[in-house]
């Protein structure tokens, strides 16, 4: 029996080394989250090929999406990110907090608070839009069946709160109470809070639950390319909110590994007209629009966008909103 | 709610009925209707097919449909679609480190697997319940917990974490760390399968050898382990099938870097959250024909050795 595990052992040390070999090669962690699949690995190759015509070592960029939140966590715990690109300025913030491996300073060392591409949020109906969905008003009305995910859980999740919340505000000016009434309301026709927004697109898409989608433009579009055009419709509100999901550098990470200089020219490329184009064809609203296929920015809608700092930043809304026994606990209840 | 369950499975069991009313038309019925004595052991025939019948619509809903559902997809998109789905770069490293987790965990869990059941069934010593409580805790843990308690341990923030980094060590979001969760969740495996056989065989073989010069290796190799050795394949079979499939306990520890710490399970996660359904079907399938090889492979050791079978169970 041991002449015959002999060879198996001798086989996986060697494939141990191969793989510890592998990882020894150079390449570069970008931490992301989950919507920015499909751009950042056209980003990618774009980058590793304008890296070596520069005539710098080929790198591979090695990616690793989940939920902004969860990612965070993972990178705390020591996931070796040279680079985040997460959905909410409150988990680079998170990591900056917990190991000090990014400075506290770090939005504004790149262009517009360290935002390459934003989003806003929009709403996705079933063809037809058969419940005729037209503002955050129609949300409320009748049997319409509203699907967002947990704000507790999910980054996507708040930015769709605040959004209602903005037009709320907009529409009974002053008048807290009623901002609240509407709120309880919107959130009294949600039947199901995933954790996520692809877990959210996917009950509304795959399982057919629900007559909006409340959702990332970005996601809104993708989900429509990916899933048949035919079948849902994207409807634009009145105000939504900008959502801003930042870059950074992780110095105390990079420059352990080596790899500061290429994980800076990494964040600064994204600025580039060739990763502006790729941020609008991945349906992420560019930071220039002028580098952007003017066909792609007519998917963009002019609509009146309220932003973060409107709320006096996440450092102020993320308590108030959605903390423990925030607004968001007092005006939802699980439907039973 | 159990007499819920049974109520909602009888319209199931429709085809059932229906099978034991044709039965009342056939001819090896009749001497029967002559006296209403049938054998003790025999079910009524209504209640003989209901239950049959029951288990056979549970068998297909559970099972089978599910198992055609995960072929079904995969190869919806043509056979094309799913041989570059399966030889995608990342898919390719999926499978191969599932393939290298399942290689170190299994043979990890089969040595350590013989040594706790034979300790436990050949000795006395005290503690010997807590040891076999604390060999089935993995079983009661949620996977979640445990891949939670290793990065509580290893990651950046755990205990180890600063003196690891310090001397440059990986373990959390890398293969080790991905390892030491596998051989976690699959602990009991092996030595589950070995305690009750060894300890229904008690020590009278060895005792035997061993009166007769044998030495304690020898005795081991020649008469402990030829006792066990199908059951040990099982255990082997089953640790390894579970080793593979394994996705809470990984999930937490691997850091989902694409192409280096994602195993099948993951990448079959993966595919789908990224709207690629028969690509994460098609995964999905090479991780289900791993379990019907798993099981087939059992199933003809089983038969090729049901003589011994019989003899070392002894039933």
């Amino acid at each position: 029996m041991f002449r015959r595990f002999a060879p198996l052992a001798a086989g996986l040390a060697l494939s141990l080394l191969v793989s510890s070999t592998a990882i020894a090669e150079a390449a570069m962690l970008n931490v992301s989250y989950d919507p920015t699949r499909e751009f950042y690995r056209d980003f990618n190759k774009a980058f590793e090929a304008q890296w070596t015509k520069d005539g710098h070592q080929a790198t591979e960029i090695r990616m690793s999406h989940g939920g902004s939140g969860a990612q965070a966590r993972a990178v705390i715990d020591g996931l070796n990110a040279d680079v985040v690109t997460l959905a909410l300025q409150a988990d680079i913030d998170a990591i900056a907090k917990k190991t000090g491996k990014i400075p506290a300073d770090w939005r504004g060392q790149l262009p517009d608070n360290n935002c390459p591409y934003t989003s806003t949020i929009v709403f996705l109906v079933r063809k037809g839009n058969p419940k005729h969905i037209k503002d955050w008003d129609d949300l409320t009305k009748g049997d319409v069946q509203v699907i967002t995910p947990n704000p507790k859980t999910s980054g996507g999740a708040r930015w769709n709160f605040l959004a209602a919340w903005a037009y709320a505000q907009r529409k009974y000016p002053g008048d807290d109470g009623k901002v609240k009434a509407f709120m309880t309301k919107l959130y009294q026709h949600v039947p199901v809070l995933d954790t996520g927004a692809r877990g959210s697109t996917n009950t509304f898409v795959h399982r057919g639950i629900g007559d909006v989608l409340i959702a990332w433009e970005n996601e809104a579009y993708l989900a429509l390319q990916k899933l048949g055009p035919g079948e849902f419709e994207i409807v634009t509100p009145s105000i939504s909110i900008k959502a801003e999901p930042p870059v950074a550098l992780v110095p105390g990470n990079a420059d352990k590994d080596g790899n500061a200089e290429v994980a800076k020219a990494y964040l600064n490329y994204l600025y580039s007209p060739v990763a502006q184009k790729l941020a609008a064809k991945h349906f992420f609203r560019p930071f220039h629009p002028d580098d952007a296929d003017p066909e792609d920015m007519t998917r963009f809608k002019t609509l009146d966008l309220v932003t973060i700092d409107d709320f006096g930043g996440w450092a102020k809304a993320q308590p108030h909103f959605f903390g423990e026994g925030g607004v968001f606990d007092t005006i939802y209840k699980p439907q039973q | 709610m159990e007499r819920e369950g049974i109520v909602r499975a009888l319209p199931i069991a429709d085809p059932a009925s229906a099978a034991d009313r044709s039965l009342a038309a056939d001819p090896a019925r009749k001497p029967r209707s002559r006296s209403t004595w049938h054998a003790p052991t025999t079910e009524r025939p209504f209640a003989k097919w209901l239950l049959i019948g029951v288990a056979l619509a549970f068998l297909a809903v559970f099972l089978v449909m599910p198992l055609v559902v995960v072929f079904v997809e995969a190869l919806r998109a043509g056979l094309g679609d799913y041989l570059d789905a399966i030889t995608d770069p990342d898919a390719l490293a999926a499978i191969r480190l599932t393939l290298l987790i399942s290689v170190i965990a299994v043979p990890a869990n089969l040595v350590f697997g013989l040594a706790a059941a034979w300790s436990i069934a050949k000795f006395e010593f005290k503690g010997k319940s807590f040891l076999i409580t604390l060999i089935d805790l993995p079983f009661s843990v949620s996977p979640v917990i445990a891949g939670l308690v290793f990065v509580l341990l290893f990651g950046a923030q755990g205990s180890l974490g600063p003196w690891l980094s310090g001397h440059g060590i990986k373990i959390i979001f890398a293969v080790p760390g991905m390892v030491l969760a596998t051989i976690f969740v699959t602990f009991p495996f092996v030595a589950r399968e070995l305690i009750p056989l060894m300890q229904e065989q008690g020590a009278g073989d060895e005792e035997a050898a061993i009166s007769l010069g044998a030495s304690g290796f020898k005795t081991f190799w020649l008469v402990t382990l030829p006792n066990v050795r199908w059951a040990l394949l099982y255990g082997v079979l089953l640790c390894n099938a579970r080793a593979m499939g394994e996705f809470g306990a990984v999930s937490v520890v691997s850091g989902h870097i694409r192409g280096v710490t994602d195993t099948m399970p993951l990448h079959v996660e993966i595919l789908y959250n990224e709207y690629s359904y028969s690509a994460a079907f098609a995964v999905a399938s090479i991780l289900a024909l791993l379990a019907l090889l798993t099981l087939g492979l059992k199933s003809l050791l089983e038969w090729r050795n049901a003589e011994h079978l019989r003899s070392t169970r002894g039933h």
